[in-house]
Protein backbone atom coordinates (compact mmCIF):
# COMPACT_ATOMS: atom_id res chain seq x y z
CA UNK A 1 0.00 0.00 0.00
CA UNK A 2 2.92 2.29 0.64
CA UNK A 3 4.20 1.72 -2.88
CA UNK A 4 2.97 4.85 -4.72
CA UNK A 5 4.74 7.00 -2.12
CA UNK A 6 8.17 5.46 -2.35
CA UNK A 7 9.68 7.60 -5.16
CA UNK A 8 8.32 10.77 -3.59
CA UNK A 9 9.68 10.00 -0.15
CA UNK A 10 13.11 9.01 -1.36
CA UNK A 11 13.38 12.14 -3.45
CA UNK A 12 12.25 14.52 -0.76
CA UNK A 13 14.46 13.01 1.89
CA UNK A 14 17.33 13.26 -0.60
CA UNK A 15 16.52 16.89 -1.34
CA UNK A 16 16.53 17.55 2.39
CA UNK A 17 19.97 15.97 2.58
CA UNK A 18 21.11 18.34 -0.17
CA UNK A 19 19.74 21.36 1.68
CA UNK A 20 21.52 20.32 4.89
CA UNK A 21 24.82 19.81 3.08
CA UNK A 22 24.53 23.28 1.54
CA UNK A 23 23.82 24.80 4.95
CA UNK A 24 26.96 23.21 6.36
CA UNK A 25 25.51 20.56 8.64
CA UNK A 26 27.64 17.48 9.26
CA UNK A 27 26.26 14.15 8.08
CA UNK A 28 25.53 13.15 11.68
CA UNK A 29 23.63 16.38 12.26
CA UNK A 30 21.67 15.89 9.06
CA UNK A 31 20.64 12.38 10.00
CA UNK A 32 19.82 13.49 13.51
CA UNK A 33 17.38 16.22 12.53
CA UNK A 34 15.89 14.18 9.70
CA UNK A 35 15.26 11.01 11.70
CA UNK A 36 14.20 12.61 14.98
CA UNK A 37 11.86 15.26 13.69
CA UNK A 38 10.51 13.11 10.82
CA UNK A 39 8.17 15.76 9.44
CA UNK A 40 9.00 16.78 5.88
CA UNK A 41 7.70 20.29 5.29
CA UNK A 42 8.56 21.59 8.76
CA UNK A 43 12.16 20.39 8.40
CA UNK A 44 12.59 22.37 5.20
CA UNK A 45 11.08 25.51 6.67
CA UNK A 46 13.12 25.15 9.86
CA UNK A 47 16.35 24.82 7.86
CA UNK A 48 15.62 28.24 6.38
CA UNK A 49 16.13 29.58 9.89
CA UNK A 50 19.26 27.58 10.64
CA UNK A 51 22.40 29.58 11.33
CA UNK A 52 25.84 28.31 12.15
CA UNK A 53 26.68 28.45 15.02
CA UNK A 54 23.34 27.67 16.59
CA UNK A 55 22.30 30.26 19.16
CA UNK A 56 19.44 30.01 21.66
CA UNK A 57 17.49 32.33 19.37
CA UNK A 58 17.92 29.93 16.47
CA UNK A 59 16.85 27.07 18.74
CA UNK A 60 13.64 28.86 19.67
CA UNK A 61 12.91 29.93 16.10
CA UNK A 62 13.41 26.46 14.63
CA UNK A 63 11.33 24.85 17.37
CA UNK A 64 8.59 27.41 16.95
CA UNK A 65 8.42 26.94 13.20
CA UNK A 66 8.32 23.14 13.60
CA UNK A 67 5.40 23.51 15.99
CA UNK A 68 3.56 25.93 13.70
CA UNK A 69 3.97 23.91 10.51
CA UNK A 70 2.98 20.72 12.32
CA UNK A 71 -0.08 22.12 14.08
CA UNK A 72 -2.21 20.24 11.56
CA UNK A 73 -1.02 17.00 13.17
CA UNK A 74 -3.29 17.83 16.10
CA UNK A 75 -6.14 17.27 13.67
CA UNK A 76 -4.72 14.09 12.15
CA UNK A 77 -4.37 12.64 15.65
CA UNK A 78 -7.87 13.77 16.63
CA UNK A 79 -9.37 12.03 13.62
CA UNK A 80 -7.73 8.75 14.69
CA UNK A 81 -9.38 8.78 18.12
CA UNK A 82 -12.58 6.93 17.19
CA UNK A 83 -10.50 4.16 15.63
CA UNK A 84 -7.55 3.80 18.03
CA UNK A 85 -9.41 4.91 21.17
CA UNK A 86 -10.26 1.38 22.39
CA UNK A 87 -6.60 0.29 22.21
CA UNK A 88 -4.34 0.60 25.25
CA UNK A 89 -2.53 3.92 25.60
CA UNK A 90 0.90 2.32 25.94
CA UNK A 91 0.49 0.95 22.42
CA UNK A 92 -1.10 4.00 20.82
CA UNK A 93 1.15 6.78 22.13
CA UNK A 94 4.44 5.33 20.88
CA UNK A 95 2.81 4.69 17.51
CA UNK A 96 1.77 8.36 17.28
CA UNK A 97 5.43 9.27 16.96
CA UNK A 98 5.20 7.79 13.44
CA UNK A 99 2.11 9.76 12.47
CA UNK A 100 2.57 11.64 9.18
CA UNK A 101 0.23 12.82 6.45
CA UNK A 102 1.26 9.85 4.39
CA UNK A 103 0.53 6.92 6.65
CA UNK A 104 -2.49 8.76 8.02
CA UNK A 105 -3.83 8.85 4.49
CA UNK A 106 -3.07 5.19 3.82
CA UNK A 107 -4.67 4.17 7.10
CA UNK A 108 -7.70 6.30 6.38
CA UNK A 109 -8.19 4.66 3.03
CA UNK A 110 -7.90 1.24 4.60
CA UNK A 111 -10.33 2.19 7.37
CA UNK A 112 -12.84 3.61 4.87
CA UNK A 113 -12.82 0.26 3.11
CA UNK A 114 -13.75 -1.49 6.34
CA UNK A 115 -10.32 -2.46 7.67
CA UNK A 116 -9.84 -2.16 11.41
CA UNK A 117 -6.34 -3.50 12.10
CA UNK A 118 -4.35 -0.40 13.02
CA UNK A 119 -1.11 -2.30 12.49
CA UNK A 120 -1.56 -1.03 8.93
CA UNK A 121 -1.16 2.54 10.14
CA UNK A 122 1.73 1.72 12.48
CA UNK A 123 3.57 -0.56 10.05
CA UNK A 124 3.40 1.89 7.16
CA UNK A 125 4.59 4.62 9.55
CA UNK A 126 7.69 2.64 10.50
CA UNK A 127 8.37 1.75 6.86
CA UNK A 128 8.15 5.41 5.86
CA UNK A 129 10.46 6.37 8.71
CA UNK A 130 13.07 3.85 7.58
CA UNK A 131 12.93 5.06 3.96
CA UNK A 132 13.09 8.66 5.11
CA UNK A 133 16.05 7.98 7.39
CA UNK A 134 18.11 6.17 4.78
CA UNK A 135 17.30 8.37 1.77
CA UNK A 136 18.74 11.53 3.27
CA UNK A 137 22.29 10.15 2.90
CA UNK A 138 22.57 10.03 -0.92
CA UNK A 139 21.12 13.53 -1.08
CA UNK A 140 23.76 14.77 1.33
CA UNK A 141 26.55 13.52 -0.93
CA UNK A 142 25.00 13.62 -4.39
CA UNK A 143 22.95 16.78 -4.21
CA UNK A 144 22.86 17.60 -7.90
CA UNK A 145 21.18 14.32 -8.84
CA UNK A 146 18.12 15.31 -6.87
CA UNK A 147 18.04 18.94 -7.85
CA UNK A 148 14.93 18.83 -10.02
CA UNK A 149 12.11 16.82 -8.45
CA UNK A 150 9.63 19.18 -10.14
CA UNK A 151 10.65 18.04 -13.59
CA UNK A 152 9.23 14.59 -12.88
CA UNK A 153 6.21 15.91 -11.06
CA UNK A 154 7.43 14.34 -7.83
CA UNK A 155 6.48 17.41 -5.83
CA UNK A 156 2.87 16.58 -6.69
CA UNK A 157 2.80 12.97 -5.46
CA UNK A 158 1.39 13.94 -2.09
CA UNK A 159 -1.36 16.24 -3.38
CA UNK A 160 -2.29 13.63 -6.00
CA UNK A 161 -2.55 10.95 -3.34
CA UNK A 162 -4.59 13.29 -1.17
CA UNK A 163 -7.12 13.85 -3.90
CA UNK A 164 -7.48 10.14 -4.64
CA UNK A 165 -8.56 9.75 -1.01
CA UNK A 166 -11.44 12.15 -1.45
CA UNK A 167 -13.24 9.95 -3.97
CA UNK A 168 -13.88 6.92 -1.72
CA UNK A 169 -14.83 8.98 1.35
CA UNK A 170 -17.45 11.05 -0.46
CA UNK A 171 -20.83 9.89 0.77
CA UNK A 172 -23.24 12.67 -0.07
CA UNK A 173 -24.59 16.05 0.94
CA UNK A 174 -22.80 16.35 4.28
CA UNK A 175 -19.39 15.79 2.67
CA UNK A 176 -20.15 18.15 -0.20
CA UNK A 177 -21.17 20.95 2.13
CA UNK A 178 -18.43 20.49 4.70
CA UNK A 179 -15.76 20.28 1.99
CA UNK A 180 -17.15 23.42 0.41
CA UNK A 181 -16.84 25.25 3.73
CA UNK A 182 -13.30 23.88 4.14
CA UNK A 183 -12.42 25.01 0.62
CA UNK A 184 -13.73 28.55 1.04
CA UNK A 185 -12.11 29.08 4.44
CA UNK A 186 -8.81 27.50 3.35
CA UNK A 187 -8.49 29.65 0.24
CA UNK A 188 -9.56 32.77 2.12
CA UNK A 189 -7.00 32.26 4.89
CA UNK A 190 -4.31 31.29 2.38
CA UNK A 191 -4.89 34.62 0.63
CA UNK A 192 -5.24 36.69 3.79
CA UNK A 193 -2.82 35.13 6.27
CA UNK A 194 -0.42 33.06 4.16
CA UNK A 195 1.92 30.49 5.69
CA UNK A 196 0.48 27.09 6.55
CA UNK A 197 -2.52 28.28 8.55
CA UNK A 198 -4.93 27.44 5.74
CA UNK A 199 -4.75 23.73 6.54
CA UNK A 200 -5.79 24.38 10.10
CA UNK A 201 -8.49 26.97 9.53
CA UNK A 202 -10.03 25.16 6.58
CA UNK A 203 -10.00 21.75 8.24
CA UNK A 204 -11.53 23.01 11.49
CA UNK A 205 -14.19 24.98 9.64
CA UNK A 206 -15.05 21.93 7.53
CA UNK A 207 -15.23 19.63 10.55
CA UNK A 208 -17.42 22.06 12.48
CA UNK A 209 -19.69 22.37 9.45
CA UNK A 210 -19.79 18.58 9.15
CA UNK A 211 -20.73 18.29 12.81
CA UNK A 212 -23.69 20.64 12.44
CA UNK A 213 -25.05 19.54 9.09
CA UNK A 214 -27.99 17.11 9.35
CA UNK A 215 -29.07 18.80 12.54
CA UNK A 216 -32.79 19.26 13.19
CA UNK A 217 -32.26 23.02 13.29
CA UNK A 218 -29.20 23.62 11.14
CA UNK A 219 -27.12 26.52 12.36
CA UNK A 220 -25.50 28.22 9.42
CA UNK A 221 -21.93 27.03 9.18
CA UNK A 222 -19.86 28.15 12.13
CA UNK A 223 -16.74 29.59 10.63
CA UNK A 224 -13.42 28.50 12.13
CA UNK B 1 32.58 24.06 11.71
CA UNK B 2 32.70 20.33 11.11
CA UNK B 3 35.98 18.58 11.76
CA UNK B 4 34.43 15.25 10.86
CA UNK B 5 31.20 14.01 9.34
CA UNK B 6 30.21 12.64 12.74
CA UNK B 7 30.56 15.71 14.91
CA UNK B 8 27.40 17.20 16.36
CA UNK B 9 27.10 20.71 17.75
CA UNK B 10 25.69 20.71 21.30
CA UNK B 11 23.14 23.44 20.79
CA UNK B 12 22.10 21.93 17.47
CA UNK B 13 21.43 18.69 19.31
CA UNK B 14 19.22 20.53 21.79
CA UNK B 15 17.44 22.22 18.89
CA UNK B 16 16.65 18.86 17.33
CA UNK B 17 15.36 17.54 20.65
CA UNK B 18 13.14 20.60 21.08
CA UNK B 19 11.79 20.28 17.53
CA UNK B 20 11.12 16.60 18.09
CA UNK B 21 9.28 17.30 21.32
CA UNK B 22 7.22 20.04 19.68
CA UNK B 23 6.32 17.82 16.76
CA UNK B 24 5.46 14.83 18.91
CA UNK B 25 3.24 16.94 21.12
CA UNK B 26 1.29 17.87 17.98
CA UNK B 27 1.10 14.26 16.87
CA UNK B 28 -0.10 12.97 20.23
CA UNK B 29 -1.90 16.10 21.42
CA UNK B 30 -4.93 15.93 19.14
CA UNK B 31 -5.45 12.29 19.99
CA UNK B 32 -5.05 13.03 23.69
CA UNK B 33 -7.50 15.93 23.66
CA UNK B 34 -10.16 13.88 21.87
CA UNK B 35 -9.86 11.33 24.67
CA UNK B 36 -11.03 14.03 27.08
CA UNK B 37 -13.93 15.21 24.94
CA UNK B 38 -17.08 13.11 25.20
CA UNK B 39 -17.83 11.47 21.85
CA UNK B 40 -21.34 12.83 21.35
CA UNK B 41 -22.95 12.17 17.96
CA UNK B 42 -22.11 15.73 16.97
CA UNK B 43 -18.43 15.39 17.90
CA UNK B 44 -18.34 12.09 16.05
CA UNK B 45 -19.81 13.68 12.93
CA UNK B 46 -17.25 16.44 13.18
CA UNK B 47 -14.40 13.93 13.44
CA UNK B 48 -15.83 12.04 10.48
CA UNK B 49 -15.82 15.22 8.43
CA UNK B 50 -12.30 16.10 9.51
CA UNK B 51 -10.29 13.93 7.08
CA UNK B 52 -12.06 15.25 4.00
CA UNK B 53 -11.81 18.80 5.29
CA UNK B 54 -8.08 18.39 5.96
CA UNK B 55 -7.55 17.02 2.46
CA UNK B 56 -9.51 19.79 0.73
CA UNK B 57 -7.78 22.49 2.76
CA UNK B 58 -4.35 21.05 2.05
CA UNK B 59 -4.58 20.56 -1.69
CA UNK B 60 -6.67 23.48 -2.84
CA UNK B 61 -4.05 26.17 -2.20
CA UNK B 62 -1.43 23.84 -3.74
CA UNK B 63 -3.56 23.54 -6.87
CA UNK B 64 -4.09 27.30 -7.08
CA UNK B 65 -0.44 28.11 -6.40
CA UNK B 66 0.93 25.39 -8.71
CA UNK B 67 -0.82 26.70 -11.79
CA UNK B 68 -1.88 24.57 -14.74
CA UNK B 69 0.41 21.54 -14.21
CA UNK B 70 -0.71 21.15 -10.60
CA UNK B 71 -4.38 21.59 -11.47
CA UNK B 72 -4.03 19.12 -14.33
CA UNK B 73 -2.30 16.62 -12.05
CA UNK B 74 -5.11 16.77 -9.48
CA UNK B 75 -7.86 16.62 -12.10
CA UNK B 76 -6.32 13.59 -13.83
CA UNK B 77 -5.68 11.82 -10.51
CA UNK B 78 -9.25 12.44 -9.34
CA UNK B 79 -10.77 11.32 -12.64
CA UNK B 80 -8.59 8.20 -12.79
CA UNK B 81 -9.50 7.34 -9.22
CA UNK B 82 -13.22 7.79 -9.87
CA UNK B 83 -13.05 5.47 -12.88
CA UNK B 84 -10.38 2.92 -11.93
CA UNK B 85 -10.49 3.01 -8.10
CA UNK B 86 -6.77 2.28 -7.95
CA UNK B 87 -4.80 4.91 -6.09
CA UNK B 88 -1.39 3.80 -7.37
CA UNK B 89 -2.43 4.19 -10.99
CA UNK B 90 -4.31 7.41 -10.32
CA UNK B 91 -1.30 9.01 -8.63
CA UNK B 92 1.00 7.83 -11.38
CA UNK B 93 -1.24 9.24 -14.14
CA UNK B 94 -1.67 12.53 -12.31
CA UNK B 95 2.05 12.98 -11.77
CA UNK B 96 2.79 11.97 -15.35
CA UNK B 97 0.27 14.54 -16.61
CA UNK B 98 2.02 17.26 -14.57
CA UNK B 99 5.46 16.19 -15.81
CA UNK B 100 4.19 16.25 -19.39
CA UNK B 101 2.60 19.66 -18.93
CA UNK B 102 5.84 21.06 -17.50
CA UNK B 103 7.89 19.46 -20.26
CA UNK B 104 5.58 21.18 -22.73
CA UNK B 105 6.35 24.45 -20.98
CA UNK B 106 2.87 25.12 -19.58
Amino acid sequence: MTLPLVPGIITFAAVFGTVCAQKGLTLAETMLINSFVFAGASQFVAMELYRDPVTPTVLIAMTGIAAAVNLRMLLLGASLRPWLGPSPAWQVYPSLYFLTDMNWLLALRYHAEGGRDWGVYFGSGILLWLLWTVSVVPGYYLGQLFAEPQKWGLDLVMPALFITMLIPIWKGRRQTLSWLVAAVVAVASWQLIGGYWFVLTGAIAGAVAGAFIDDPEPKEQARG
Amino acid sequence: MAESAWSIDGLFFLTVLAMTAATYSMRAGGYWIMGRVPLTPRVRRGLESLPGAIIVSTILPIALKGGLPAALCLAVAAAAMAVLRKDIIAVFLGVAAAAAARAAGL
